[in-house]
């Protein structure tokens, strides 16, 4: 069975100014500026099983992000259909809800409670979190006294606790030092291993190496190529654009 | 995630309104009874020495029964609004029900309304009046307004996302609204021929209810408390509507 099916899917922005004041909308109204319109995702399709992992590369604006935020559900397709089924779970942003003034255990609660975990299981996670993320002596101290790196782990070690069917991670992966990174890596393999689905957006060529088997290669919201991750990635690579 | 703990995220998102609004502040809570006290002596100073034609007995609570609904719904309505502007990170990165913003807003600002009203109370029965069976309505009757509010909120903050102009709108709506809520003035003052509109306006009704109650000691008229629930869960049900169809374009435009 498919977990998560795209469709023929296309997202298509607008290039005008959005209208963000009253006044340019009702101008608009009046005098209808032609539409220049542009597609960040093309009649894109795909289709992911059980324990499927999938590396989405591209140069930046390639459309990575527009088709995280189509699979979370965060954003609606223009045209085609995306169907999932599982619990989806999307690391596009690291510690969304963290607050500077709050303690490094209220954020924690608050944290877990945005990415949906239940308030038992937070209380059950909570002291391997904090062990996780290495910031145990902190965390009765407001977040602003954390250094960026120190945020980052905790953010992480949150996310960690979530599990999910479907989890969606972009470019949040290159958090701490390599220690840290690998530990990462480990635990997002083990959530693979038990047949979770895993789309990787990143510009890190080596975390997407290990992660994923498949791979798509994105260019301005049309697909360049699919394909195993190895084979495709030594392609990108080779391309000259591994930098970006 | 799915969500299937909307209480937890709930009580977490207005925990941290709350903790972020008082934290670092040496006087806390105080702020929250500082605000209607004083404008509490400056309508009384107002109405009994400027204007003395204009006064009623007991005029400091005469008008702390309409400054305090007035303040709860314009600071909600505006925080409300603001909110998913606000928390655009949230609502553009993380999947949950983005209803819960706003609402989650507009609860975090009742816990300031409970102590408000907290000092109404205390307030009245300083003057010297006794607790009556009809207290008993004043939970409907401020309940009914967070629900109003709340619907009110969805639409706006919903709205702002598309023009950031909805804000202004809002603050002028509340200037308009401190004037044409009766807050310091009785309705027995106003024209017979607007009473109905009054009426209909939720905010006015509940100061009306609450002067009624706390004031004069007597029950609401009932026509007031069913006009007061049939708008305030219109705009609920409205405010669901509108901010469903337009929260799917919300990511397009934060």
């Amino acid at each position: 069975m498919s977990v998560v099916r795209l469709e023929g899917v296309s997202k298509i922005y607008s290039r005008k100014v959005p209208r963000e004041f009253l006044g340019s909308f009702l101008l608009s109204r009046l005098r209808p500026a032609p539409h220049e319109r542009f597609h960040a995702l093309k009649r894109l399709s795909l289709d992911l099983k059980e324990g499927d992992s999938l590396a989405v590369i591209g140069p930046n604006g390639a459309g990575k992000s527009t088709l995280l935020s189509l699979i979370a559900g965060l954003s609606w397709p223009d045209e085609g259909k995306v169907v999932v089924n599982g619990r989806v779970a999307a690391l596009l942003e690291l510690g969304s809800g963290f607050h500077p003034d709050l303690t490094g255990a209220e954020n924690v609660y608050l944290n877990a409670a945005v990415l949906g975990l239940s308030r038992r299981r937070t209380r059950e996670m909570f002291d391997s979190i904090v062990d996780f993320s290495g910031v145990a002596e902190f965390i009765q101290e407001p977040l602003r006294t954390y250094s960026a790196g120190m945020v980052m782990r905790l953010a992480f070690s949150v996310a960690t606790a979530v599990e999910p069917d479907i989890l969606l991670i972009d470019e949040v992966l290159a958090v701490g030092d390599q220690a840290f990174q690998a530990k990462c890596v480990a635990k997002i393999l083990e959530l693979k291993r038990a047949g979770r689905v895993l789309i990787c957006a990143s510009h890190v060529k080596q975390t997407l190496r290990q992660l994923c088997s498949r791979a798509i290669w994105l260019d301005r919201g049309g697909l360049v190529r699919e394909g195993p991750a190895a084979e495709l990635l030594d392609a990108y690579e080779g391309q000259g654009a591994g930098q970006t | 995630m799915r969500h299937n703990n909307h209480g937890f995220l709930l009580g977490n998102l207005i925990l941290r309104d709350f903790r972020i609004r008082y934290r670092n502040m040496s006087l806390g809570i105080l702020w929250s009874l500082l605000n209607p006290l004083v404008m509490m002596v400056l309508l009384t100073f107002v109405f009994t020495r400027v204007f003395p034609a204009l006064s009623k007995p007991n005029f400091h609570v005469f008008v702390l029964c309409g400054i305090i609904p007035f303040n709860f719904f314009s600071v909600a309505w505006v925080s409300g609004t603001l909110s998913v502007n606000g928390n655009a990170a949230l609502v553009k990165k993380v999947i949950l029900p983005r209803e819960i913003v706003p609402l989650s807003t507009v609860l975090a600002n009742c816990i300031h309304f409970a102590i408000q009203v907290a000092l109404l109370l205390a307030v009245v029965w300083l003057a010297g009046y006794k607790p009556n069976g009809y207290w008993a309505l004043l939970p409907v009757v401020l309940g009914l307004e967070v629900v109003f509010v709340s619907g009110l909120s969805l639409i706006t903050s919903a709205l702002d996302v598309y023009f950031r102009d909805v804000r202004y709108v809002v603050e002028s709506a509340n200037t308009v609204l401190f004037w044409m809520v009766p807050i310091f003035y009785d309705l027995s003052q106003v024209p017979y021929g607007y009473h109905e509109l009054y009426q209909y306006n939720p905010v006015a009704a509940v100061v009306l209810a609450c002067r009624n109650i706390l004031y004069e000691a007597t029950a609401p008229p009932p026509t007031l408390l069913y006009k007061l629930f049939f708008v305030s869960v219109l705009f609920l049900v409205a405010g669901l509507f509108v901010f469903g169809k337009l929260k799917r374009r919300f990511a397009d435009y934060l």
